[in-house]
């Protein structure tokens, strides 16, 4: 089995096909996509390959290290930040190819018109411990 | 009998228990493991065998896994004189203890997350890996809270007067607590005030008791079977617990009697003239501006005046609404979801759009979020005909 990590974008990815926001749709069509996205989810957990899921605020603050004594800086939000996460979901799965396919599933999930957003979603595999067997 | 039942009778008795090795000179911590030992043991053997007297049997189970990991533990050698003494039957514990109790696991040593944990474990007797799943972390991660918690008040004697105060935070905290697991935290926030009320008479007690249960009256009206949120105007009061209101409302007017007003009976009123009312549109919102202003008085909270500014928006008209509005923080949380309802009902519907777009974006939970663009949507739909 192999992790993967499922990013949704705010900003950052390239632009999906069907590119017209949400509060542009109808309410039915959102309730359609929220439905989709608990379906989707409900059925990753049947089949034993759900980890975990979150949304994240659009806001966030970039926080450092200022010395010894010194209190954290705090910058941002920066509006500028090419990168946004939305949310994130965590599969495990037996193949990238299955992980590709679930990315894919879920990328179609309907947007404005009842009709697939195809989102771009990022799919990235999780480093793991070292194998036992190695020679 | 049913799992189920003997359940919710064995972790009523949690409380006492733990209160009785306590007084038997057991510390807080060893005895809490104890108890915790003997209510798993309970959960496996009661339902074929229910013993005649559940308090004894626990008890007895408790103190001895106490006795036992105290033996155990070399360390702890300066306690064999404890061990090797039959306990005294001891003190019969009294409701006094049960007090005791809420007050050491919300001592205000403690932050509000380890105070609820402690209190969910210890008072109400539910497993570290209930509370970890109701609170979505690690099992490993609540136990820790827990034993840094135990950690914490150890040396608090258990005889010591307490706030009780910081107890009715922790209760609300967990009634306010919308994650879901095996475990209904509303439900158990009601189940363990109810015990306090019980315990200790005090008005707000009794009030914070009537706020739980008029809210927890219109939980089934609360949400669509899509899950998504259903306004108070829009709820189907039909689906209201007409029971749990009246508990509440009679709970609640007993309180007010004493003429010992705090917030969280003023936040029941508010909560009851709703429950009150057959109609969204016949709710007394004159009165309801009235307890906002006494609850104003009482806590001096922004998101009170916040609340108070959509009440005025109802008894005096949008307006005065938003006037009221213009004069509080547009930081505050909310705000931003306020100003949009206000405008929409000014007849603004633009202006009402973005800002419920804008609302949806700053929205602290995933359901209010949605709630927020649907209703963005809906005004955009509208505007579009």
């Amino acid at each position: 089995m192999a992790k993967y990590l499922l990013l949704k974008h705010y900003r950052g990815a390239p632009a999906p096909v069907n590119n017209v926001p949400m509060d542009q749709w109808t309410p039915e069509e959102i309730s359609a996509h929220v439905q989709y996205m608990n379906d989707f989810a409900g059925r990753l957990e049947k089949t034993g390959e759900f980890v975990d899921g979150q949304a994240l605020a659009p806001e966030g603050t970039f926080v450092r290290y200022d010395g010894e004594g010194r209190p954290p800086v705090t910058d941002g939000p920066f509006a500028e930040t090419k990168d946004l996460i939305a949310g994130w979901m965590v599969i495990d799965v037996d193949s990238y190819e299955r992980a590709v396919e679930l990315a894919g599933e879920l990328s179609a999930a309907p947007g404005a018109g009842g009709k697939p957003i195809h989102e771009w979603l990022e799919l990235r595999p999780f480093l793991t411990a070292p194998p036992t067997i190695t020679e | 009998m049913t799992t189920q039942v003997n359940e919710a009778l064995i972790r009523s008795l949690t409380p006492s228990v733990l209160a009785v090795l306590v007084r038997r000179g057991a510390d807080f911590a060893a005895a809490e493991d104890a108890v915790q030992d003997a209510l798993v043991e309970a959960v496996r053997a009661w339902p074929a065998d229910q013993p005649r007297d559940p308090k004894g049997w626990l008890v007895t189970v408790a103190w001895r896994r106490f006795l036992d990991a105290t033996r155990a533990d070399a360390a702890r050698r300066r306690r064999e004189d404890l061990v090797d003494e039959e306990p005294v039957p001891g003190p019969t514990p009294t409701v006094d203890d049960t007090l005791q109790l809420y007050f050491l696991c919300a001592h205000p040593s403690l932050t509000p997350s380890s105070a609820i944990a402690l209190t969910l474990r210890a008072v109400g007797g539910l497993t570290t890996r209930q509370i970890a799943q109701a609170y979505l972390v690690p099992e490993a991660t609540m136990a820790q809270r827990i034993s840094r918690a135990k950690r914490t008040v150890s040396g608090v004697r258990f005889d010591q007067p307490g706030d009780v105060a910081t107890v009715l935070r922790v209760l609300y905290l967990v009634f306010n607590e919308g994650y879901s697991g095996d475990v209904d935290l509303a439900a158990e926030a009601i189940r363990l005030t109810r015990q306090l009320a019980a315990a200790f008479d005090h008005p707000e007690v009794a009030g914070l008791l009537a706020l739980m249960l008029l809210h927890h009256a219109r939980r089934a009206a609360r949400t669509a079977p899509d899950g998504s949120l259903v306004p108070l105007a829009e709820q189907d009061r039909g689906r209201w617990d007409t029971k749990l209101i009246a508990e509440g409302i009679g709970v609640l007017q007993a309180a007010l009697a004493r003429d010992r007003l705090g917030e969280f009976q003023a936040q029941a009123a508010i909560a009851a003239l709703h429950a009150d009312a057959p109609t969204a549109e016949e709710t007394d919102w004159v009165q309801i501006v009235e307890w906002y202003d006494e609850l104003a008085r009482l806590t001096d909270s922004p998101v009170v005046r916040l609340n108070r500014a959509v009440a005025v928006g109802q008894a005096d008209g949008p307006r005065a609404g938003l006037a009221a509005l213009a004069e509080l923080d547009a930081s505050l949380p909310r705000h931003t979801a306020v100003a949009a309802y206000l405008h929409e009902r000014d007849g603004d519907l633009a202006t009402a759009a973005r800002l419920y777009a804008e609302a949806a974006r700053k929205a602290p939970n995933l359901a209010e979020r949605d709630h927020l663009t649907r209703q963005a949507a809906r005004l955009n739909a509208r505007r579009r005909h």
